[in-house]
C-alpha cells in the first residue's frame, strides 16, 4: 500500500501541476523550460562540490580511514541504534547543503540507493535542512546579533529528524521483510 | 567549516594511507572520485532539470496564495506575538508554502521579507524576537511535502523505488518540526 501511493505519487503530481496550470492558462510549456534552465545552473553549480566532496571522501575511503572511524564510533552509534554508515552525513548536515548531498550521494553509491543504509540516508536528506546557513541568511539579512540559543533548537530538530529517519526505516523493514 | 575540515580529510586520509601502504589504493580512489562526479552530474542533470520545469509551473499559478489562506489557523497558533501584523502573517505562511512545495529559491526571498516585516516590529533590534526564533527554526527543519532533489538523484542512481522515502520523510520532518517548535518555545522563555 504505502509502496503504492509512493511509487503512483510522481505520475498524479505532474498530471495535477500540468492540468492546473491549464486551467488559470498558463504558458505551461515555458514555464517547463525555464524552470528546467535553472535546473542546468543547479547541476552546474553542484559540480565543483562534488569534485571536492568525492575527491575527500574518495581519498578518506580508500586510505581506510572511514573503515577505522566507523569502527571507533560503533559502540556509540550501537547505543543510538544508528548505522555508522551514515554518520559522515549527520556531522556534515547541519554545516553544508551541497558538501552533505554530495556525502549522501557516495553513501548511496556506496551501500546501493534502496539498502537499509541507502533509504536512511534519503530520508535524512529530504527531512534535514543546512541549519548553519539557514541561520546565518535570516539573521545577517536584518542585522540580528543576538540569537537567543536558536541554534541548539535547530539541532535538536535536525537530531530527531535523524533519529526519526532511522527508526521509521527500522520499523517498516521489519514490517515487509 | 569546510575550509578546515576538508584538508584535514585529504591530509589525514594521505598520512595514514601512507603509514597503512595504502597509497596505491588511493592514487585509483582519487581519480575514480573524480570521474565518479562527472559522470553523477549527467545523469542529474535530467531529473532535476525535469522537476525545476515542473515546479516552475507551479510557481506561475496561484496556488500558493490559495495554500496561505489554509495555513493561517497553524501560523496564529505557532506565532501568537503577530497578533496585530496580518502583513508578517501573510509573509510568513507563503515561505512556509513555497517550502512544503519544495520551491526552496523562492522561499528564501519571502522569507527575508517576513524577518524585514517582524524586524520593524521587534523592540530590540539586535536580538531576535520570539516570532523570528520560531519563523528560523521553521525554516531549519524542512517541511517538504515532495522532496523533489532526493527523488531525483535517487532516480539517477537507479533506484528501484525512488519514491518510496516520501512518506517516511513526511514522518521524520513532522517529528523534527515539533521538537523544533517545542525547543524554540522553551529557550525563548529562558534565554530573553
Amino acid at each position: 500500500m504505502v509502496n503504492y501511493i509512493s511509487a503512483a505519487a510522481i505520475p498524479f503530481i505532474i498530471l495535477g501541476i500540468i492540468i492546473y496550470g491549464l486551467i488559470e492558462k498558463n504558458k505551461v510549456y515555458d514555464s517547463f523550460l525555464e524552470g528546467a534552465k535553472e535546473g542546468i545552473e543547479i547541476v552546474f553549480k553542484m559540480f565543483p562540490t562534488l569534485v571536492g566532496i568525492f575527491l575527500a571522501v574518495g581519498a578518506l575511503r580508500s586510505s581506510g580511514v572511514i573503515e577505522l572511524i566507523v569502527k571507533i564510533v560503533e559502540p556509540m552509534t550501537k547505543m543510538l541504534s544508528i548505522p555508522s554508515e551514515i554518520m559522515p552525513l549527520a556531522l556534515l548536515r547541519p554545516i553544508s547543503g551541497s558538501a552533505s548531498m554530495a556525502v549522501a550521494v557516495d553513501i548511496m553509491k556506496n551501500y546501493g540507493v534502496d539498502t537499509f543504509v541507502g533509504l536512511i540516508t534519503s530520508t535524512i536528506m529530504g527531512s534535514t535542512e543546512t541549519t548553519f546557513y539557514t541561520i546565518a541568511i535570516y539573521t545577517s539579512a536584518v542585522g540580528i546579533k543576538k540569537t537567543r540559543g536558536i541554534l541548539v533548537a535547530a539541532l535538536l530538530a535536525d537530531f530527531a529528524g535523524m533519529i526519526a529517519s532511522v527508526i521509521i526505516w527500522r520499523i517498516m523493514s521489519t514490517s515487509f521483510c | 567549516m569546510l575550509n578546515i575540515i576538508w584538508p584535514v580529510f585529504i591530509i589525514i586520509s594521505f598520512m595514514y594511507a601512507i603509514v597503512t601502504g595504502r597509497v596505491n589504493e588511493v592514487n585509483n580512489g582519487i581519480f575514480e572520485a573524480v570521474s565518479d562526479a562527472v559522470e553523477l552530474s549527467i545523469t542529474f542533470l535530467g531529473t532535476i532539470c525535469l522537476w525545476n520545469g515542473i515546479m516552475e509551473i507551479v510557481k506561475k499559478t496561484t496556488l500558493i496564495q490559495k495554500l496561505t489562506k489554509l495555513l493561517n489557523p497553524l501560523v496564529k497558533v505557532l506565532f501568537p506575538d503577530l497578533k496585530h501584523s496580518q502583513k508578517a502573517k501573510e509573509e510568513i505562511s507563503m515561505n512556509m508554502v513555497a517550502n512544503l512545495l519544495g520551491l526552496g529559491n523562492a522561499a528564501t526571498p519571502l522569507g527575508l521579507k517576513a524577518m524585514k516585516t517582524m524586524q520593524e516590529e521587534n523592540c530590540k533590534k539586535d536580538t531576535l524576537s520570539n516570532a523570528m526564533a520560531m519563523f528560523i527554526v521553521l525554516n531549519t527543519a524542512s517541511l517538504q511535502l515532495i522532496p523533489t532533489n532526493v527523488i531525483a538523484i535517487r532516480t539517477s542512481l537507479n533506484s528501484a523505488n525512488p519514491t518510496q522515502i516520501i512518506l517516511p520523510v513526511w514522518g521524520a520532518t513532522i517529528i523534527a518540526a515539533v521538537v523544533g517548535v517545542l525547543a524554540t518555545k522553551l529557550i525563548t522563555k529562558k534565554i530573553k
